[in-house]
């Protein structure tokens, strides 16, 4: 009998999705897809706003990495400004900016593998829904000091925002050509070498035992994180001029499945030439891809298993050397492994711990100079790598000041495709040919999803019973059963 | 004895002075007392337009920016009643605008934000307009915000010529009054008078062009203590 599956909303993800998966008379998946039911609307109502407010109005996209917003926007706005192209800011300035930005890497990376991945790694995708929450794991005496762990290494994160943005959600520390404030030597040392455990150090430390963690898991789990929800695609993000994995600002570059590259070097003040977004009728999410290979061969991922394809090194020893690792896994090759994006993620985490260190230890972290600018310009792009992909925002004004175009990609747009995918292969793996559909078979299409930790509203998510819908409808669509979880 | 506090009257029950002439609104402040208000300013002339410095005296509300002061008068101030009231018109001046304080580059050191805070405003009791209200940036100093203002004259009564010509006027009226530069003045709005335009607007309705967001959060006039505190 042929069944439509519907998950509604997907769980643990920033947002609000749903996936239908269509099954025929034969129990084979016919159709699977993510749809995000959800419309923001920030391009348009952003039109005829003074460009300096965008910066601080386009972070309201997201509670979870607002300071990806915040900062995208402002290096477009910088190039408005004349203050150039990631280039003309002063040391203070920039460096402001990336420990902001740091600060978020490290807190949303934190957030997602502790809060929302590890209980599917630690419980198991099959254990009972009520378990596979980060509260559980608070409560039990096994992962009770994992949970706090992960609490407080976003606590760090946070304080780090709230120090150079003012608040630590939705401040407002970059404006158009610089900041607003650098750090007073007191907010610095409180860094690194205030209270246990809030230091910088033992931040990188419990970045490297979750590295060792996820590894001790792997050892034991190699079968299912090697295979579940592999398959080959495109890579892109930014890398620094030297190749080196850079967050906040670098040229574009892409590489093919085999690693071969397909952009390199390019300046994302030009990314249209490059990049093209479809538009399909079922989702209000768009798919973009890269012009040169087309709609079809030309969608790519983005993220943390992206950029570690895409880089040559990482700048930071204890990240590079988890990296060399990681790289020697796939003999160099890029990793098309699903459930690898959670080790990637955690040398980010190390990477964004040891950048931070590194900053806070830098005397121009509380340098004066904190303003930069130059000939105005009618238009900017901002591009950088927010924790889930590389941010792309657009901005045209007027010559009165004002907004008249804004285009924003983000991140879990890029994902668009690989994620629709990466549905469809677990639904078959999991649904093709049961007489009935469970709900850890629902689950692990949600864990495929989460690999990619999309934010798609970015909205943060209730942790606990989730709301959860299965349909059952005959081949002539009519529905037989639904289920309410 | 000129100059002398000659007037003796009570706010809330406590006894204080006042001079001659005062009103009740700046005497309440020689004495310590805090009154809200909107629409007043101090060096130009009051204009009760607000309704926010609303007290009670005889049982009657009058506005205190504008009432004066007499021998043995009996004022209301600080009573739950006024309180609500005050907090009302805070309501209906955030629901007739649009007032999004999360953008707004006047949060923090906005005088109607600052009195929703001390006043305790969540969500407004009444319904929003959503007034269709544009923003003005063809003044090459200045940008107007019409879903900011508030119509409190302010900018009106304060920003004028080197003749006492008001540079700012109001257009059209009821619902649709906006402020306005007068077109033939608009040449007159030097870099210190738009400066002052800035500066005398309550909320985020008239900015300077081409900066935001320059004072860091916690550096804010109202960041570390609500509106009135220094009374």
């Amino acid at each position: 009998m042929a069944q439509k599956v519907t998950i509604s909303p997907v769980t643990r993800v920033e947002g609000h999705g749903k996936v239908t998966i269509h099954l025929n008379d034969d129990g084979e998946v016919v159709q699977s897809r993510l749809h995000i039911v959800e419309f923001r609307g920030f391009e348009r109502f952003i039109q005829g706003r003074p460009y300096w407010e965008a910066p601080v109005l386009v972070q309201r996209l997201c509670g979870i990495c607002p300071v990806s917003h915040h900062l995208a926007a402002a290096k477009a706005m910088d190039v408005i400004v004349g203050a150039g192209t990631g280039d003309g800011l002063t040391p203070t300035a920039e460096k402001i900016r990336r420990l902001m930005h740091y600060g978020q890497m490290f807190q949303s990376h934190a957030l997602h593998f502790f809060h929302l991945a590890s209980p599917d790694l630690l419980f198991g995708i099959d254990a009972p829904s009520e378990k596979r929450n980060v509260i559980a794991l608070a409560k039990s005496k096994e992962y009770r000091e994992l949970a706090v762990q992960g609490v407080m290494m976003r606590k760090f994160g946070q304080e780090i925002i709230r120090a150079t943005a003012g608040k630590k959600i939705h401040g407002n520390g970059a404006i158009p050509g610089g900041v607003n404030k650098s750090l007073t030597p007191e907010e610095r040392d409180r860094f690194l070498n205030g209270s246990e455990p809030l230091r910088a150090d033992k931040m990188i430390a419990w970045a490297e035992e979750a590295i060792d963690l996820f590894l001790d898991y792997y050892g034991k789990h190699t079968d299912l994180l090697d295979t579940f929800s592999r398959f080959p695609s495109n890579h892109l993000s930014l890398v620094g001029k030297d190749g080196a994995l850079d967050l906040y600002h670098g040229r574009l570059r892409a590489i093919d499945a085999d690693g071969k590259k397909i952009l390199n070097d390019i300046d994302y003040q030009e990314y249209l030439d490059y990049i093209g977004e479809e538009v399909r009728s079922w989702s209000y999410m768009k798919f973009p891809f890269l012009t040169e290979l087309g709609k079809e061969k030309g969608w790519y991922r983005v993220g943390p298993l992206a950029r570690l394809n895409t880089c040559d090194f990482i700048p930071t020893p204890k990240a590079q050397k988890a990296f060399e690792h990681y790289r020697a896994r796939t003999n160099g090759k890029p990793n098309d492994r699903c459930m690898h994006t959670h080790w990637a993620r955690l040398i980010e985490t190390l990477f964004s711990a040891e950048c931070m260190k590194e900053l806070l230890e830098d005397e121009d972290i509380t340098g004066g100079e904190l303003m930069a600018g130059g000939k105005k310009q009618p238009e900017g792009v901002g591009l950088l790598e927010a924790p889930r992909g590389t941010l792309f925002h657009h901005y045209r004004v007027n010559a009165n000041d004002q907004i008249e175009m804004a285009n924003l990609i983000v991140s879990t747009t890029h994902n668009n495709q690989p994620m629709n995918d990466a549905v469809e292969q677990v639904a078959r793996r999991q649904m093709t040919g049961q007489q009935t559909i469970t709900e850890p078979m629902m689950n692990a299409v949600e864990v495929a999803i989460r690999a990619y930790d999309p934010c798609l509203s970015c909205a943060t998510h209730a942790i606990g019973r989730m709301p959860l819908e299965v349909s059952l409808y005959d081949s002539k669509h009519r529905l037989i059963e639904r289920k309410i979880r | 004895m000129a100059n002398s506090n000659n007037l003796s009257f009570s706010i809330d029950g406590v006894t204080c002075l006042a001079r001659e002439g005062s009103t009740i609104l700046d005497a309440a402040r020689k004495n310590g007392v805090f009154i809200p208000t909107l629409c007043n300013l101090e060096g130009i002339p009051p204009k009760g337009a607000c309704r926010v410095c609303s007290v009670k005296v005889n049982g009657k509300l009058l506005t205190a920016c504008t009432t004066r002061i007499a021998q043995g008068m009996e004022v209301e101030n600080d009573t739950p009643g006024l309180n609500n009231l005050r907090k009302a018109i805070v309501e209906m001046l955030f629901v007739e605008g649009n007032h999004l304080c999360p953008s707004c580059e006047k949060s923090g050191d906005c005088e109607l934000q600052a009195l929703a805070y001390r006043y305790t405003m969540t969500v407004p009791r009444y319904p929003y307009f959503y007034p269709k209200r544009a923003v003005d940036a063809s003044h090459p100093k200045i940008v107007k915000d019409h879903n900011r203002c508030i119509l409190c004259k302010r900018c009106v009564r304060a920003v004028k010529d080197e003749k006492g010509r008001s540079i700012f006027v109001f257009l059209n009226r009821g619902f649709e009054t906006k402020i306005y530069i007068d077109p033939e003045l608009a040449g007159k709005l030097t870099d210190e008078l738009a400066r002052k335009a800035v500066e005398v607007c309550p909320v985020g309705a008239i900015m300077p062009r081409g900066e935001g967001f320059k004072t860091p959060i916690g550096k804010r006039k109202y960041d570390k203590a609500p509106i009135g505190s220094d009374l």
